[in-house]
Formats: C-alpha cells, sequence, structure tokens
C-alpha cells in the first residue's frame, strides 16, 4: 500500500518535472537553442497565477485567473524570444545557456521583489484535501496534476500532428533552411514554440502551486527538469515526460529507502549515468558531423 | 599606432610585442607589488579577492574559453582544491608541499572526470558538469569524517620557512601570496598560448574535425585541457579556503560555479584580461551595490537575489550588445584611439556567421 | 614509383544506402591522383575513409605498409597525411598564422610542463615551426593575411590558408577536396600552378576530388571516375573524359 502512496506522489512530481523538460525540449528542437530559465519561468507562471487568484493580492476567480495566466506566459515566452533571442542568432550555444541562466535569476530577483521571498500557497479549488481509497491516502492535487498533465500531452500531441501551425513547427524543427524556402514563416514560428513554451510553464507552475507552497527559489526545480530530459533523451517530447516520471518516481522511494543524505543525489547520479553510457538519453541516435 | 617591423623569428614568440607592452605589464606588477603600502586593509582585502577571483577565472578560461569546452560545475573543483590543500596541512604537511599537491590532485581527478565527460558536446556537456557541482555540495556532506559536514573547517596559519602568513593579521603578506600565485598562473597560461599545446586548444574550440585531420587527439587534448583547468582551479579554491577563513559545503555552491562562468563571459571569452577583467566585476559588484543603496537610502535593507540579479542583468546586456565582454570593448577604444582621427563606425560591424548545427538531419 | 596509398574493396553504408561500393585503386608515390564524378557519387566519402572519420563497412585502407584502419583520425596524419575540406573547416578565432602553426602540430615533440615553463627547447622547436610555416607563408603569397584572424577573411583566401595549414604539416599525401570550387578563374589558374609546385617542388602526392575538368586535366597524371559510389573508369585524364560510360553518367542516359 506504501508503495502506491510513494508511487503517485512520484508520479505527480514527476508530471510537474515532465512539463517543464516538455518546454525544454520544445525550444531545443525548433531551435537549437537551451531555455534554462524554464525552471523559473515555471516559478513565474505559478506567481502570476497566486497573484491573481489570492485574495490579498488580486482576488479573481482561480478559473479565469489559470486561463489568463497560461495566456500572460505565452505572451511573456514570444516577446522573450521577440526582444532577446532573436538577436542572439548566429552565437554559440554556450552563450545562449548563460544568457538563459542569468536571465532565471533576474526572473528569480523580480518575482521576490514582487512576491516577496516568504513560501506562500495558491488559493486552488484543486487542493480540496485527499481521499481514503483502499487504505491509501491520495491528495487531490496529486490526481489533478496527472490528469491534467495526460491531457495537455495529448493535446499538444494532436496539435503537432493535426494543424498547420504544429506541422509548420515540425518542419522548422527539422530543416530551418528548408522550411524557410518553403514559405514557412520560421522567426515567427520560433517564436510561437517560445510562447508555446512559456503556456506550458505557466501550466506546470499552477499545478505545482496547487500542491504546495511556492517560493521565488523553486525556479532551481528546474535543475532537476533538465536531468528528466537528458535522461529521456532529448530530441524527444515523450522522452521528456518519460525522463520526468522517472526522476519523479525515484525520489520519493530513494528517500525511503536509501540512508538520509544519499536520496537527493539519485537523480543526479542517474544522470551521470545516462550521459556516460547512453550520452544522447535512453532511446539514442547516432550523430555523425557532415564534412 | 605601433607597427611592427619583424626580423627574427624570436620576435612572434617573445611574451610582450613590444618594449611598450613590457613597460605597461612591469609598471603594473610594480604597482602591484607596491600596493599593501597605498591601500588600507579593508580594500588590500578587496584586491585580494579580485585576484583569487582571476585565478579561478584563469582555471576556467583555459577551458572554456581556449577550448570550448563550458563548465558549470568548477566549483567542484574549488572545493576539491580547497578541501584538499586544508586536510593535507591538518596532516602536518608545509603550506610549500600541500598547496601544490592540491592543484595537483584536482588536476589529476579533473582529468578522470573529463575521460567520460569529453564525449559529450555543447548543452550535455553543461547538464552533467552542473549535476557534478551539485553532487559535490552532497557529497562533502557525505564524507562528515574527513571534510566535518556541514559544520565545515577553518583553514590554518600558512607558513613558508618561519613566515606567518594569515588572512587577517597579515593581511599584505597573504595579499603579495595571491600575487605571486597569481603571476605564475599567468605566465604559465601565456606560455601555453605560444606553444603547440595553447594551439590545439584553440583548434578543438573551433573545429574539431580538422584539428583531428592535423594530428590533434581531441579527446586527450580535452582531457589534459579539463586537467590543467582544474588544476589551477584547485589553486584557486584552496585560496579562497585561507582568504575566506572558515568554509563548509556551502561554500563552494552551485551558484559559485555558475557565478565564475558568467565572470569570464562577462570579461571577455578567450583573453587572459577577460578574466581579470571579470574578477574585478564579480568581486566589487556587492560593493558597489551597498554603496549605492546607501545612497539611495535603502539602509541595512537586505534584498536576497539583488547581487545575483544585478550580475545577470549586466550579463543578459553584454551578450547582447558586446558579446567580446569588458577586454572587447577595451580592444575597440583602445584601437579607435590609436587610429584617432582615422577611425570609421563601421570597423567593428560584427559578421554575422551562420547557424553551424552538429545536428544530424 | 611505388605504391603510397592502396584502397582495396572499400565499402560504406549509410543505413541502407551504399555510398561507397566495393572501391579499388591506388595512388603511385609522386603522382598527382584526381577523383572526379557527379555530386553524390562519393568522393568525400573516400576522403573523409582515408583521414578515418568513417568506418568502412568491408575492405582495407593501406598507407606505405601501414594500416590505416588500425589508426584513429589524428594518428593517420601522424603517418603525414594532410587535407582540406570541401567546405573550409579552418580555426575561425585563430590569425593565419597561428592556423599554420596548427599544421605542425604533428612534429610537436615538447611536454605539457616543458610548454608551461616555457623553456629553451620549447624556444628552439618554435623557432623551427615557424621557419616552416614562413616557407609555406612565402610560397602561397600570404604575407598581407599572416597576423589577420580568419573570421574576416575572403572565401578565396581561406581557401589557400587552408592548403597552406596542410603543406605546414610536411605531408607525403596532400588530399585536396575540391580546391577549386568557389574560386575566380585568376584563383584557380594560381591553384593550378600551387599543385604542380607542390608534385614537382616539394615531392609531396595529391590525391584530389575536383569538379572543374580544365584543372583535373591540367595538373593530374591519372583520373577515377566514380559514380554512385562505384569506380566507372580509370585512367589518364584524356581516356577518362572519352570514356563512355563516363559520359553517360554525366550527360544522362543515351547522349553516348
Amino acid at each position: 500500500m506504501e508503495v502506491v502512496q510513494l508511487l503517485v506522489s512520484g508520479l505527480a512530481n514527476g508530471c510537474v518535472y515532465g512539463l517543464i523538460a516538455l518546454g525544454f525540449v520544445l525550444i531545443y528542437k525548433a531551435t537549437e537553442q537551451v531555455n534554462f530559465a524554464q525552471g523559473d519561468f515555471m516559478m513565474l507562471g505559478a506567481f502570476v497565477c497566486l497573484g491573481l487568484t489570492n485574495a490579498h493580492y488580486v482576488g479573481l476567480p482561480f478559473w479565469i485567473a489559470a486561463p489568463l495566466t497560461i495566456a500572460i506566459m505565452a505572451v511573456l515566452g514570444y516577446l522573450l524570444d521577440f526582444f532577446v533571442l532573436r538577436h542572439l542568432f548566429g552565437q554559440s550555444q554556450t552563450a545562449v545557456v548563460i544568457l538563459t541562466i542569468a536571465l532565471g535569476f533576474v526572473i528569480r530577483f523580480v518575482a521576490g521583489a514582487i512576491w516577496s521571498h516568504e513560501p506562500q500557497t495558491l488559493e486552488s479549488p484543486l487542493a480540496v484535501g485527499d481521499f481514503n481509497v483502499g487504505g491509501v491516502v491520495l491528495g487531490m492535487a496529486d490526481i489533478a496534476v496527472i490528469v491534467v498533465t495526460v491531457l495537455l500531452t495529448y493535446f499538444l500531441y494532436q496539435f503537432f500532428q493535426r494543424t498547420k501551425l504544429g506541422l509548420a513547427m515540425q518542419a522548422a524543427s527539422q530543416n530551418q533552411m528548408a522550411a524557410y524556402f518553403m514559405g514557412i514563416p520560421v522567426k515567427r514560428v520560433q517564436g510561437m514554440i517560445w510562447g508555446l513554451s512559456g503556456a506550458v510553464a505557466a501550466v506546470a507552475g499552477i499545478l505545482f502551486a496547487s500542491k504546495g507552497a511556492i517560493d521565488p527559489n523553486a525556479g532551481l526545480l528546474g535543475i532537476k527538469a533538465f536531468a528528466a530530459a537528458v535522461i529521456g533523451g532529448f530530441g524527444s517530447l515523450p522522452g521528456a515526460l518519460m525522463g520526468g516520471l522517472i526522476v519523479g518516481v525515484i525520489e520519493p522511494f530513494a528517500s525511503r529507502y536509501f540512508p538520509a543524505g544519499y536520496s537527493q543525489i539519485a537523480p543526479y547520479t542517474l544522470l551521470l549515468f545516462v550521459l556516460v553510457f547512453r550520452p544522447n538519453g535512453l532511446f539514442s541516435q547516432v550523430r555523425i558531423k557532415k564534412v | 599606432m605601433r607597427i611592427h617591423f619583424k626580423t627574427s623569428y624570436n620576435h612572434d614568440i617573445r611574451l610582450f610585442p613590444d618594449w611598450w607592452s613590457f613597460l605597461v605589464y612591469a609598471t603594473l606588477i610594480v604597482i602591484a607589488v607596491v600596493l599593501p603600502w597605498v591601500l588600507d586593509d579593508f580594500f588590500l582585502g578587496e584586491v585580494t579577492n579580485v585576484l583569487i577571483w582571476a585565478i579561478a577565472g584563469l582555471g576556467l578560461m583555459l577551458l572554456t574559453g581556449q577550448t570550448g569546452q563550458a563548465s558549470l560545475g568548477h566549483a567542484a573543483f574549488l572545493a576539491l582544491g580547497c578541501y584538499s590543500c586544508i586536510i593535507f596541512m591538518e596532516q602536518g604537511w608545509p603550506f610549500l608541499i600541500a598547496f601544490p599537491a592540491a592543484g595537483i590532485l584536482t588536476g589529476v581527478v579533473g582529468t578522470i572526470i573529463a575521460i567520460p565527460a569529453i564525449r559529450l558536446h555543447g548543452i550535455y556537456l553543461a547538464i552533467a558538469t552542473i549535476a557534478l557541482s551539485i553532487l559535490a555540495d552532497d557529497i562533502i556532506v557525505l564524507m562528515e569524517p574527513i571534510t566535518d559536514g556541514v559544520s565545515g573547517k577553518f583553514a590554518p596559519m600558512i607558513t613558508i620557512f618561519g613566515i606567518e602568513i594569515e588572512r587577517w593579521t597579515t593581511p599584505d603578506r597573504f595579499y603579495w601570496l595571491v600575487l605571486a600565485v597569481t603571476i605564475l598562473c599567468t605566465l604559465g597560461y601565456r606560455n601555453l598560448l605560444r606553444s603547440p599545446l595553447g594551439r590545439a586548444f584553440a583548434a578543438v574550440r573551433d573545429s574539431e574535425v580538422s584539428a583531428s585531420a592535423m594530428g590533434v587527439h581531441i579527446a586527450r587534448a580535452k582531457a589534459v585541457a579539463f586537467g590543467i583547468s582544474c588544476a589551477i582551479t584547485g589553486l584557486a579554491g584552496a585560496l579562497m579556503g585561507f582568504y575566506a577563513g572558515a568554509f563548509n559545503n556551502e561554500t563552494f555552491s552551485i551558484v559559485i560555479s555558475i557565478t565564475l562562468l558568467m565572470m569570464i563571459v562577462i570579461g571577455g571569452l578567450g583573453s587572459i584580461h577577460g578574466a581579470f577583467f571579470g574578477a574585478v566585476v564579480v568581486a566589487f559588484l556587492p560593493q558597489f551595490l551597498s554603496m549605492t543603496k546607501d545612497f539611495v537610502g535603502g539602509g541595512s535593507v537586505a534584498i536576497p537575489g539583488l547581487e545575483t540579479g544585478v550580475f545577470g542583468m549586466i550579463l543578459i546586456l553584454f551578450i547582447l550588445f558586446e558579446p567580446m565582454g569588458i577586454y572587447g570593448r577595451w580592444m575597440k577604444i583602445r584601437i579607435w584611439f590609436e587610429l584617432f582621427p582615422f577611425a570609421r563606425k563601421d570597423m567593428f560591424k560584427r559578421q554575422k556567421s551562420y547557424l553551424k548545427t552538429e545536428r544530424l538531419r | 614509383m611505388s605504391t603510397l596509398l592502396e584502397i582495396n574493396n572499400a565499402t560504406l553504408k549509410f543505413g541502407g544506402v551504399v555510398a561507397v561500393n566495393d572501391l579499388t585503386f591506388s595512388v603511385e608515390e609522386g603522382e598527382v591522383y584526381a577523383i572526379v564524378g557527379p555530386n553524390g557519387a562519393g568522393k568525400s566519402t573516400v576522403f573523409n575513409l582515408i583521414s578515418r572519420f568513417y568506418d568502412p563497412y568491408a575492405g582495407s585502407l593501406t598507407f606505405d605498409g601501414h594500416n590505416l584502419l588500425d589508426r584513429n583520425a589524428d594518428a593517420v596524419a601522424d603517418l603525414g597525411i594532410a587535407r582540406t575540406f570541401q567546405n573550409i573547416e579552418l580555426f575561425d578565432h585563430a590569425t593565419v598564422l597561428q592556423n599554420l602553426l596548427v599544421g605542425r602540430h604533428r612534429h610537436r615533440n615538447t611536454n605539457l610542463v616543458q610548454e608551461m615553463l616555457f623553456t629553451p627547447k620549447v624556444r628552439r622547436e618554435e623557432k623551427r615551426h615557424r621557419e616552416a610555416v614562413e616557407e609555406v607563408i612565402d610560397f602561397l603569397d600570404l604575407q598581407p593575411y599572416r597576423d589577420k584572424m580568419i573570421a574576416g577573411l575572403p572565401y578565396g583566401v581561406r581557401k589557400v590558408v587552408e592548403l597552406g595549414r596542410a603543406l605546414a604539416s610536411g605531408p607525403r599525401l596532400l588530399l585536396l577536396d575540391e580546391p577549386a570550387s568557389g574560386l575566380s578563374v585568376e584563383e584557380t589558374q594560381d591553384m593550378r600552378w600551387w599543385i604542380d609546385d607542390i608534385r614537382k617542388q616539394m615531392g609531396i602526392t595529391v590525391l584530389m576530388v575536383e569538379h572543374d575538368m580544365g584543372l583535373v586535366s591540367g595538373v593530374s597524371d591519372r583520373v577515377l571516375a566514380l559514380a554512385d559510389g562505384a569506380k566507372l573508369a580509370e585512367g589518364t585524364p584524356q581516356q577518362v573524359q572519352s570514356d563512355p560510360a563516363v559520359i553517360e553518367a554525366y550527360l544522362g542516359a543515351g547522349a553516348a
């Protein structure tokens, strides 16, 4: 019974990691840029929703605030691409890595200045308490997180397979030059990808905030999500989600069955193992640079 | 503008291209040596801090600026250098043996860690090194019998030939020690740049395929770069330990790793000057911010995340508007004055290079 | 004349695509040997096999009695095989001089510690490297660009710098991947004199891939025509140019 309980809470955490990793992989696939601030995006999304919902800030109903948050974060993502990342065209990948890390610092500072560094809880209708199924106590929020993640993944999958914009994004990610010549506005599509990943980060943030208290340092969760993305294989969306679930599930089991101190290093140890033995993730492809 | 007429092969190999730059650097060193008689103890301590960061910056610069491998985990090597030096001294080793031994140990460990890591490219390496930095923090806690875990360690007194050196009681001697290490590391770095290995590093950075076609063993070159880089970083870590006086697992956190990388980017990737310029920014930013706060009237209100936030903002502005860092800006200003009044505005226009992807399509 | 490079029954597949198909040829010491063929015929792939960037699926590659398959890319360079690349792979953030000096890497015989201390031996070696490089700079008329960064140089000059870097390594066999592509008529003419001089004055064997048939018939002793990774014809430039199979491959079926 205990195993089921650990599994559910691990899966719920893993879904949040997976969603952050998803945003990360979306951008990488489309632009070859890496957004190390994705975790901080998630944190920002959580705070925007909290600011809109909680009574002593704006006090909107949650079901209005949540879509609004998603829209705000999508616009922020697009603007970030428009004003900053587009101007990095031609600079090295490392430059983008460092820039987004710095951006994370800035977001953390701004969030701290607006919403303070005290942990706060979102007044979310998802956090309605626990219920008991055959001796297993399950958090309502955990279940909600899992359900929403499954739905969102399905929606994204359909989006990429069915809609014109989704197909254009796929094309742009596979070969920018060819896509450009086929008449796809590559730059605008890339901006939209940043917007989309901002929206995904917002969903992750709202879910995360429904599960417990948040503070600006929650953005550091991003590091675990990168680990998840690498474990799952950097190039694939389902891989990212799977990686997130693996990391999420390892954590509660490690802290339950390993001696104290060893549990928090488990995900990173797994990450290093994957990098050493399957450098391209668990679903690896061969990479040879053409000369 | 100075024009160099080259009359022998020695010209290109010289440390200084001409008498003028020799004079400039000689003056700089003389000023640095007499500094303790000019500055008060507080500012001398700050300058010492700059030099220590500069040594660490040189270490990472060799790896990132010269060989093109970005590491976000160098705090782990700062920690290793620091802990090993102080543990060696606790075993009764004299400083003059413990200090280089700590550097060598860090270099060897760095090389061993590099062997699997060098297969990784770009972001994969960045993520692996982040993991390394996080693990180092936890490992220090887990190795409590040796490292004293979260309670940390205190740096002992340094004694060189009977002369006692300590950061607080004899800040001038500690400063000279750091200065000597700085000059030696800089000289070693500079020597590498004018010899085959340094060129091989740059070759690996710019094009791995053609480097290997020219006979450079890529994996070995990267491992050696890692080794030297970690060794220098280890020395800086040991000095940081003596500078701080007391340290524990949190002294060398992931934030230090990131700060170090940002520092050399702000200073200017790929140049020795860059490490020093960047170190000045990192070391003086907190002072500058607290002075500004006093000026604005914020008084003693602590704003968490302010330093890293402002630092991040500076970095973003540099990457957007001056990717070559402070050193790049400095060179432009110098050239402008040398050519005055013939400098043209479009002279420094950046060349657009196009995305050279390594992805399999 | 003795055989310098021997390739026997080399085959390379990418997934299901056969890039090089059971290819056999040999290059004699002191000759200029050209490989021609339509795009995608596998010409550059042959170079990448020799440089050991790709592993052949089957077959053998021998250079002066050494089995190339036992060696990594850098060890192939150590034997005295230097090359240029189709899309120019120079070290962009370094000067022309530094690029050429990297070419000397295989002659490095100082170690890390000596270099960090810059001992007299390192100084002596550096002078030796620089003498060799200055000779190449003189030979290729690169003096005006000596201290310039690669990133700012025009295409034609980069092409010459790449040739220079290969020459600086003092090779026995020089692999030139499309040395004239993208060059103007005058620059191509220069390239032709240089290839002639490299062979005659320096005694370096040249293996090149080239589209410009004028250049090929001007400098090469023997020509190999490739199509779909397999040998179509081999012989003097005139023999290959008049071979019906070659004409058909170039102009399409029925033209012969």
